[in-house]
């Protein structure tokens, strides 16, 4: 077993900060839409949107980010190894099969996440953001062309989002206690430094130039 | 925290590019919180502060001490006089006088083209002002309207003290057709009780600008009594406090009623037969705009919510009316309203002949045998109604077959119309005579000391043929009672702002507008198909996640 360093100062930063704006978000949303009663109609408005605007900022950030680090490249799709990933999650993984996929700082994520995170970025969270500053936007939509939207319709949309984005929640949430041990990927997500399994192919090694010495 | 907040949502208030917003918020571009001051608002409290020495101000700022002219040292016999007098110095008053709605009673409304007016309408109070003139027009502002060949064209018979008394002792006798009590006269009638002549000399002596007593003593009292018509006037607000109409209170702006409804030439601005739904020429500056102020726009403009409160507020000035989240309750200046009268109970007499009066707990007359049943509301929530400004009445004449309830008005305006606002209505309901041959409202005859009028003997078809005959037509001797509603858009009694309505009683599943449709409100309305079937998956997953931890967990067990 050995540590690599996976996850960069601002990958982490970004990951925990855009988790609790979701939460918040998420908390308030489905306040706003009326699911439930907590904080208040106004107070959970309130939050909503300015919590909106940290996300939309941290967001344009990270995209930024992505494209000047070249990290874009993580979120490639890819069938390599795809299939031998779900095999592992229906029936390797309770039997301690060997993990199918060897993270590096080049590769970060299995293709099952490639995908997932993908799907986030291109499909539920443009429709989130987009949706969402129709919403707020309301008044204005007369002067920016777009009399002819219906602010039920638009709500739909932003709810159904939200919806995908609380099924994609429920998911990540319990893969990241698939790592070596339950807490492992977590642990990795807060220190940047990953559990890998020993392995023979030093090419990847070679990927990681600030890899630990294996503990 | 709360700061924090503030700052963040001032900062998305500011900015009207939504593209930039984003990157402008990591910016931390703290100074695009320039949203548009709400001067108003910042400069009543310091109006406040003033509010005394404003009065004072006010009491000297008239260039004519009357007192001192030689014309007003009477003795006055009659009202006529006193006006006679007042027309030497103000020669063009009568005549202005004259073209108004105050004097006439009689509106031909331009975008229905119907002739509404006190004159022309019949309501679900009492009725109608044909056939019952001396009684009805006790609130006219003219002297001697006591049947249809009133003279409108003559000027004595305007009644200028009536608005313009500085004592505010001047009252007109309620059964005077106008007139004040010129001789010890009883009232009510057989009561025993006296209203004693006044001096009109000294009161003429004293006039001055108009006051909120002044409107009040007909506005207030509109329906036969304190607070029984609008809900949104009664006495309380004389001397209101500032919980319940920070213009108005002496507390805080201490304005009269013709702050707001000023106008030239005895041209009153507002009203309710072509009301401004929603105002669109913002603030009012002389020259530049229309110079109506009967508006909340008129002084707030179209988005009066300062940077400090939540940038979401003025959202809503598009399609809600400001009295819809800041009166949120009328009559709460401790008077109950009435909202419902009842006709058709009426006639039930004492063994000695006398009109049978029922009073309950609280002291509030739920029958008398004169009017029927009443039930009356204090502190009620308004119903709310999309209103573009147009209003339509039920009209004598117009088909009314019983089967329904009638609407006495109805207001124009729905969703798709962006002229229309959710504005607050006070819906007064009731049953009230209608001749089922003509299918038409009835016009009854209700005062008078004829044989023929119902509060004389109590017998509806006498006082339907007397009514009907007044305005020309023939009653068919069939009569029965219709239910009917009518709408009055509240729009006085404004509290002040931590009294307004919170977010909640608009955005919940029990919300206030929970009857207005065509519109999606967040929290209130849902997509209940979406709900389900997104919910269902959200717990299948989570079921599913689980069972594939607990089988891990069960498999890993086993290993050891």
């Amino acid at each position: 077993m050995q540590r690599i360093y996976i996850f960069k100062r601002f990958e982490r930063f970004w990951h925990w900060s855009q988790a609790l704006l979701i939460v918040t978000m998420g908390v308030t949303g489905f306040e706003i839409h009326g699911t439930y009663h907590w904080l208040g109609y106004e107070t959970a408005q309130s939050t909503h949107t300015t919590a909106a605007w940290f996300l939309i900022g941290l967001w344009v950030f990270a995209i930024f980010w992505h494209f000047t680090t070249g990290e874009w490249k993580q979120y490639i799709p890819t069938t390599e190894n795809l299939l031998a990933m779900m095999r592992y999650y229906v029936t390797g993984i309770f039997t301690h099969a060997p993990h199918p996929f060897r993270q590096t700082q080049l590769t970060k994520h299995n293709p099952l996440q490639r995908l997932a995170y993908l799907f986030v970025k291109l499909l539920i969270n443009p429709l989130i953001w987009i949706s969402g500053l129709l919403y707020l936007y309301y008044p204005q939509w007369e002067a920016l062309g777009l009399g002819w939207l219906h602010l039920g319709d638009v709500a739909m949309v932003h709810l159904f989002a939200a919806f995908l984005m609380v099924i994609f929640f429920i998911v990540h949430i319990y893969f990241a206690t698939t790592g070596h041990t339950a807490t492992s990927h977590i642990k990795a997500m807060i220190t940047g430094y990953e559990e890998v399994d020993d392995g023979d192919r030093e090419e990847d090694a070679k990927g990681a130039p600030s890899r630990e010495p294996s503990v | 925290m709360i700061k924090v907040f503030k700052i963040a949502q001032g900062l998305w208030a500011g900015v009207p590019k939504v593209v930039l917003s984003g990157i402008l918020v990591l910016t931390g571009a703290v100074a695009l919180s320039a949203v548009t001051p709400c001067e108003v608002a910042r400069a009543s409290d310091d109006a406040a502060a003033q509010s005394t020495t404003m009065a004072k101000i006010k009491a000297i700022s008239s260039t004519a001490d009357h007192s001192k002219f030689e014309e007003l040292k009477g003795p006055f016999a009659t009202g006529p006089d006193v006006t006679k007098a007042c027309l030497k110095c103000h020669t063009e008053a009568a005549k202005q006088v004259h073209k108004t709605k105050h004097w006439n009673w009689d509106v031909v409304n331009e975008r229905s083209g119907q002739r509404l007016g006190k004159k022309n309408i019949i309501n679900n109070f009492c009725g109608s002002v044909v056939s019952n003139e001396p009684r009805c027009t006790s609130c006219h502002i003219g002297y001697g309207w006591k049947d249809g060949k009133f003279d409108f064209a003559k000027q004595e018979n305007v009644d200028c003290l009536v608005c313009h008394d500085g004592t505010s002792k001047y009252r007109k006798f309620p059964a005077g057709a106008g007139h004040p009590a010129y001789t010890p006269s009883e009232w009510p009638a057989k009561s025993g009780r006296f209203i004693q002549p006044l001096n009109l000399a000294d009161i003429a002596q004293h006039v001055g600008p108009t006051s909120r007593r002044s409107c009040g003593m007909c506005h207030f009292l509109g329906g036969g009594g304190n607070a029984v018509k609008h809900g949104d006037l009664d006495v309380s607000l004389i001397n209101p406090g500032r919980y319940l109409d920070v213009h108005m209170s002496p507390q805080k702006l201490n304005f009269t009623c013709s702050k707001c409804h000023g106008g030239e030439k005895h041209l009153v601005q507002g009203s309710r037969y072509t009301a401004n739904a929603k105002d669109m020429s913002g603030i009012d500056v002389p020259g530049r705009t229309d110079g109506s102020r009967a508006t909340c726009e008129s002084c707030h403009g179209a988005r009066p919510h300062p940077a400090t409160a939540n940038p979401k507020l003025n959202d809503h000035t598009d399609r809600v009316a400001c009295q819809t989240c800041h009166i949120p309750e009328f009559a709460r200046g401790g008077y109950p309203t009435k909202m419902w009268w009842d006709w058709s109970t009426a006639g039930k007499l004492t063994p000695d002949g006398k009109p049978l009066v029922i009073k309950n707990a609280k002291g509030e007359v739920i029958y008398n045998g004169m009017k029927g049943d009443f039930a009356w509301g204090a502190n009620v929530v308004p119903e709310y109604r999309w209103f573009d400004g147009n209003v339509k009445f039920t009209l004598f004449g117009d088909k009314v077959t019983g089967d329904e309830v009638v609407p006495i008005n109805k207001y124009g305006g729905s969703a798709n119309d962006p002229n229309s606002r959710i504005w607050p209505f006070k819906v007064m309901r009731g049953k009230q005579a209608y001749d089922k041959g003509l299918q038409t409202l009835a016009v009854v005859h209700t005062f008078g000391a004829d044989d023929s009028a119902y509060w004389t003997n109590f017998n509806w078809d006498k006082a339907l043929t007397a009514g009907m005959e007044a305005v020309g037509a023939t009653y068919s001797g069939k009569m029965g009672f219709v239910r009917t509603e009518m709408s009055w858009p509240i729009t006085h009694m404004v509290a002040p702002k931590e009294d307004a309505l919170a977010c909640e009683s608009c955005h919940s599943l029990n919300s206030r507008l929970k009857d207005v449709p065509g519109l999606y409100i967040p929290g209130r309305d849902r997509f209940g198909l979406l709900d389900t079937i997104a919910w269902t998956i959200a717990g299948l997953t989570l079921l599913g996640v689980l069972g594939h931890g607990a089988l891990r967990y069960w498999m890993h067990r086993k290993e050891g």
